[in-house]
């Protein structure tokens, strides 16, 4: 079943249209990874799926009981996080806040769900760590964590692997990998990398203003625009 | 010095200016941390302006200064953080032109009418027997609203500091907690204007938490440290301006001068 459906969608900014004609639906346990080239839409298309813009025409719709604030968000990271004094505790348990309603203090299971998922992320006994002190893949290892608590069903990731060494690189898709098959969790990646692209998901969106295509990964690499696009890698 | 720290005991000004001094030093720090973080720190200069133009207009019209100028300064927090969000002439100018605007405004209104008064000096430069019983009463109020708000909401301003764009995408609303900071901010800086002058009431607010980010690394404890920096530095401050008898806003200021220098001197030891 869908759960994201964009119908005839326009998306821009003050009245200025940065996308337009987007039609592609997501279904649960999709792995979805959204290419093109440097100021294509990108962005703007994750902005328009958290909802943090409307569509200035056509529906984004979300189904199957999927509400906006349970998409994992992991965003690209900002300069002010560089230098936060923050316990990767704190920073990860803080993706539990959507789920608290009224509630102003941490419960002892938010708390141990927590730890839960920094273990998974293999970050286990780092906790007390200051996170400005870790290795840019520990950092996004950690914002993994904390999307991963804000949500059980979808995560969205923008750039994950941007200024990542290849090693690290390779181990974080793996992760990403292991929580889309293992975990059942549909994930959307917005991604530069079109071979990583190519390799790890089951479906492509290409955009370029507009979309250029839109389908599983296996039909991509014959049509027109991944011939393109892959002369110019 | 024990002679001093007695004599803060029997006159009741001192005292006065004690415990509102130590209400506002909390509130100033706690806030601090997020407002720093969130490259705000120079909305509380901004405030203090704002805050010093309703005062003098408060005086010249015989109006109880606070009750003035505490709804002129939330109002102007909301307008900074929308100039913040929405303008294109950028943060930082309009706060320039407001902070500079309203300062203008109070002195020529000053100058007009009564001049240049002991009033007017104190709300610049700031004096412990500027506080009268009323005036105390009012600050503890207000700092324990303060105080407990900010506890209330400390695990969603630390989400909203960290990383609004991650907030806002699960669904928490930014704005408000962006609102509340702002008008928790403008109180603070009123309520601390009084004693320590409009010049240099934003100093509470940035100091501790620059010295507090230098020692630890942990959110908790960069809040922990800063309410205990700015308590500490406060009162040394108090005591020397007692002893002195030098201004006791630029006295508190000067202490932290030292302790921010001292932390940095620490940080510099440890990654050495």
């Amino acid at each position: 079943m869908a759960l994201i459906t964009c119908e005839n969608v326009v998306l821009g900014y003050d009245g200025e249209k940065v996308l337009s004609d987007i039609n592609f639906a997501i279904n649960s346990g999709d792995y979805l990874c959204v290419v093109g080239e440097n100021g294509a839409g990108k962005s703007t298309l994750i902005k328009g799926l958290l909802k943090l813009i409307n569509p200035m025409e056509g529906k984004i719709i979300l189904s199957d009981g999927l509400k906006p604030s349970e998409i994992g968000y992991l965003p690209q990271q900002t300069a002010i996080q560089k230098n936060f004094p923050a316990s990767i505790f704190e920073v990860v348990i803080s993706g539990k806040l959507n789920s608290m309603g009224f509630r102003t203090f941490y419960s002892s299971k938010e708390k141990k769900d927590a730890m839960d998922k920094i273990e998974m992320m293999g970050l286990k006994g780092l906790e007390k760590r200051c996170y400005q002190d870790l290795s840019g893949g520990q950092q996004q290892r950690v914002l993994l964590a904390r999307a991963l608590l804000a949500t059980s069903r979808m995560i969205l990731l923008d750039e994950p692997v941007a200024g990542l060494d290849p090693v690290v690189t390779a181990e974080l898709y793996e992760l990403i990998n292991k929580i889309n098959k293992e975990m059942g969790i549909t994930v959307i990646m917005v991604s530069h990398d079109i071979h990583a692209a190519l390799k790890y998901s089951t479906h492509i969106l290409h955009l370029s203003h507009r979309q250029l295509f839109f389908g599983e990964t296996g039909k991509y690499i014959h049509s027109e625009a991944a011939k393109e696009f892959l002369a110019v890698e | 010095m024990l002679q001093a720290i007695a004599d803060i005991f029997s006159y009741s000004f001192l005292m006065r200016a004690l415990i509102v001094g130590v209400l506002v030093s909390l509130c100033a720090s706690l806030l601090g941390v997020s407002l720093v973080l969130k490259r705000y720190s120079m909305i509380g200069d901004g405030l203090s302006h704002v805050g010093f133009g309703a005062m003098a207009v408060a005086t010249v019209l015989n109006a109880a200064p606070l009750a003035v100028a505490i709804p002129v300064c939330v109002i102007t927090a909301f307008l900074l953080l929308r100039i913040n969000e929405k303008s294109s002439m950028g943060g930082d100018a309009g706060i320039a032109v407001t902070s500079s605007g309203a300062l203008a405004i109070g002195i020529m209104v000053i100058s007009m009418t009564t001049g240049v008064n002991t009033d007017i000096y104190n709300y610049m430069f700031g004096s412990i027997l500027a506080l009268d019983n009323t005036d105390m009463i009012l600050c503890i109020v207000l700092s324990v609203i303060v105080i407990t708000i900010y506890f209330l909401f400390y695990n969603r301003i630390f989400a909203v500091t960290f990383d609004e764009t991650f907030s806002k995408a699960t669904g928490i609303h930014t704005g408000i907690y962006n609102m509340i900071l702002a008008v928790l901010t403008a109180v603070t800086v009123v309520l601390g204007m009084r004693m320590m002058g409009a010049l240099l009431i934003s100093s509470l607010i940035i100091f501790p938490s620059m010295t507090s980010m230098k020692l630890c690394k942990t959110y908790k404890s960069v809040i922990v440290v800063a309410a205990i920096v700015s308590v500490v530095c406060f009162i040394a401050g108090l005591l020397i301006s007692y002893l002195y008898a030098a201004p006791t806003g630029a006295s508190i200021v000067v202490v932290n001068i030292v302790v921010l220098i001292i932390a940095g001197i620490i940080k510099r030891g440890r990654s050495k």
